[in-house]
């Protein structure tokens, strides 16, 4: 299968996986009424459903992965590490931090959403200040210095929920695990992941480069620290606003890029649009699965992504010796 | 067409090259010779500006090569750097390829012109049926063969190159310093390498440049460098010279010629 065929496939998979998650929920629509639903809205209680619950929440998940699925490409390929994931600058203890601090007193959602992104930017920042001061740029040291704020974090998490009264933890955990259910208006997010992928894909080729390290980057001709300047701003952008959108949802991050370069896309012109799909039709399908397959109950969708995740993860790591040891 | 005036380069506690000034013109080979750690790569890096002289200048045609934007030098300038990340997630086609970055026009990356220089340097490399593998999955002598595939893409006037010989099997290195010689004789290049073999820097190469590692640096022609007095400070290491039909060989002294004094 040529390349440009593979990222057709992936396109048509995930237009799949959005379908899917049109037509299944506690309520399953038929594809005709979803059809006819979609192509001719009434009063009738399918297109409610449709234009009111399904379809604002199957694009905050497919935008919530895209964003994820993208920041952790530019982090692996910036930190030059297969590991990295989109929350290695604390992002995602920042912003839970604060949504935490403004669900314990008691503030409304979009108060919590602010100081979930103040939370975010401030950690953010502190991360990249504290690796940049030691003078002579190294993205192990950013890297360190992400984990070392995240276990910080970690801890005066587990502080909050240990302060928090007992009906508030449950939701607190949901946000953790990473949930879809609070998502809301999903064009934000979905105009951001457009803006941030028409963005990064021209650095595509540059990209390409990077991966081969930073001396050989500048020898062939890249510029290479306002370069990363701009994916690293990239990144976290795109990091907040999945972490705003859904919580901390695992995995998704991590997986997408391996599963593309899998697939032989590895040239960043492809990978980029490549994990878009796969990170957005993965999460949409997971979310679907987690608000339909036991309803009328809902489970948080970061449980179902680990879930799927760590088994795919370590398919991955297997399939790596096998090429180590040829 | 490669110009370096009073450079010098030095670590902290440690000065390596001290007012040097060379030139190294077109169609000219030359040889960088000198033990471990005497500054060779360094002075390399210096001459693709990858690193900054603590003092002196290094011109690209009458034009600082600091000042130079990136991609236009990288279309002058090659360099074969001695060691660089072997995780590259992509095919050989897909490192090879790299080399044509600084040529490419669009934004968006190479075109069809651009795919076939790659794929016809694969195959002067004896790579042409491996360029669908993986690059990671490469043996070390192949993964050398690329990179002199991604180099000779990249069509620079000014070959850099770091130790180009190591992990390639002998007829490998030949063709490899046949192919430098034959871009310095067609295509008026400078090639300047880091190499530890005085039989092939005496055959394919005609200006010298000898770092001893203290600051000090000579610069010559064959005649005027390559005696055993020079060589031996050099290496620190007492040579012997046989006559091959016509062809001098410098051998390390076995221990009757004089106990070796690492």
């Amino acid at each position: 299968m040529s390349r440009a065929a593979k990222i057709v496939a992936l396109a048509l998979i995930a237009v799949a996986a959005i379908v899917a998650g049109f037509a299944a929920g506690s309520v399953s629509i038929p594809l005709a009424s979803l059809v006819s639903a979609l192509l001719h809205p009434g009063n009738d209680a399918i297109s409610e459903i449709l234009w009111k619950l399904r379809l604002p929440r199957v694009l905050a998940a497919f935008s919530c992965g895209g964003l994820l699925a993208l920041a952790g490409t530019l982090m692996q390929v910036l930190l030059r590490n297969p590991l990295a994931d989109p929350y290695v600058f604390g992002i995602s203890g920042g912003a839970a931090l604060g949504v935490m601090a403004g669900m314990l007193i008691g503030a409304g959602t979009v108060a919590q959403t602010g100081m979930g992104l103040a939370g975010a930017v401030l950690t953010s920042a502190l991360v990249f200040g504290l690796s940049l001061r030691a003078g002579n740029w190294n993205p192990y040291r950013l890297l360190l210095t992400g984990v070392v704020v995240a276990a910080g974090l970690n801890a005066l998490l587990s502080l909050i929920l240990v302060l928090a009264p007992q009906t508030a933890v449950k939701g607190m955990l949901y946000w953790l695990m990473g949930d879809l259910g609070y998502a809301g208006n999903p064009l934000p997010g979905l105009l951001v992941l457009v803006v941030l992928f028409a963005v990064a894909m021209p650095f595509a080729p540059a990209m390409n480069v990077l991966a081969l390290g930073r001396m050989k980057a500048h020898s062939l001709g890249v510029a290479v620290g306002g370069i990363e300047f701009v994916l690293f701003g990239l990144a976290a952008v795109a990091a907040v606003t999945a972490v705003l959108i859904g919580g901390t949802v695992g995995f998704v991050g991590l997986i997408a890029p391996h599963l593309v370069r899998q697939l032989g896309l590895a040239d960043h012109r492809l990978l980029l649009p490549g994990v878009v799909l796969v990170g957005g039709g993965f999460l949409t399908l997971a979310d679907t699965v987690a608000r339909s397959a036991w309803a009328p109950l809902q489970f948080p969708v970061g449980v179902l992504t680990a879930l799927l995740g760590v088994p795919i993860l370590l398919m991955f790591l297997a399939g790596k010796e096998k090429d180590a040891a040829h | 067409m490669l110009h370096i005036e009073g450079v010098r380069l030095a670590y902290p506690g440690r000065i390596l090259v001290e007012e040097l000034s060379a030139e190294f013109k077109a169609g000219e080979t030359w040889a960088v010779l000198g033990r471990n750690g005497s500054g060779k790569s360094t002075l390399l890096h210096a001459l693709a500006a990858l690193r900054r002289p603590q003092a002196g200048r290094v011109l690209l045609n009458d034009a600082t090569l600091q000042d130079m934007p990136r991609r236009a030098l990288a279309r002058h300038v090659g360099v074969l750097l001695q060691e660089e990340s072997r995780e590259f997630w992509g095919s050989v086609n897909d490192y090879v390829l790299l080399g044509r970055y600084p040529h490419a026009l669009s934004p968006f990356g190479w075109s069809g012109q651009d795919e076939l220089i790659a794929q016809n340097e694969l195959v002067a490399m004896h790579l042409g049926d491996l360029g669908t593998r993986p690059y990671a999955s490469l043996s070390g002598g192949e993964r050398q063969r690329a990179r002199a595939a991604a180099l000779f893409a990249q069509q620079p006037l000014v070959y850099l190159l770091d130790e180009p010989l190591q992990h390639l099997d002998l007829p490998h290195q030949v063709a490899l310093l046949e192919r430098l010689a034959g871009e310095a004789r067609d295509r008026h290049a400078t090639v300047v390498m880091a190499l530890h073999d005085l039989l092939f820097a005496a055959r394919y190469c005609n200006r010298f440049l000898l770092l001893f590692g203290d600051g000090r640096c000579s610069i010559g022609s064959a005649e005027e460098v390559f005696n055993t007095g020079l060589l031996g400070e050099l290496y620190g290491f007492p040579l012997t010279l046989v006559d091959a039909g016509g062809e001098r060989l410098f051998l390390p002294a076995t221990r009757a010629g004089g106990r070796p004094h690492v």
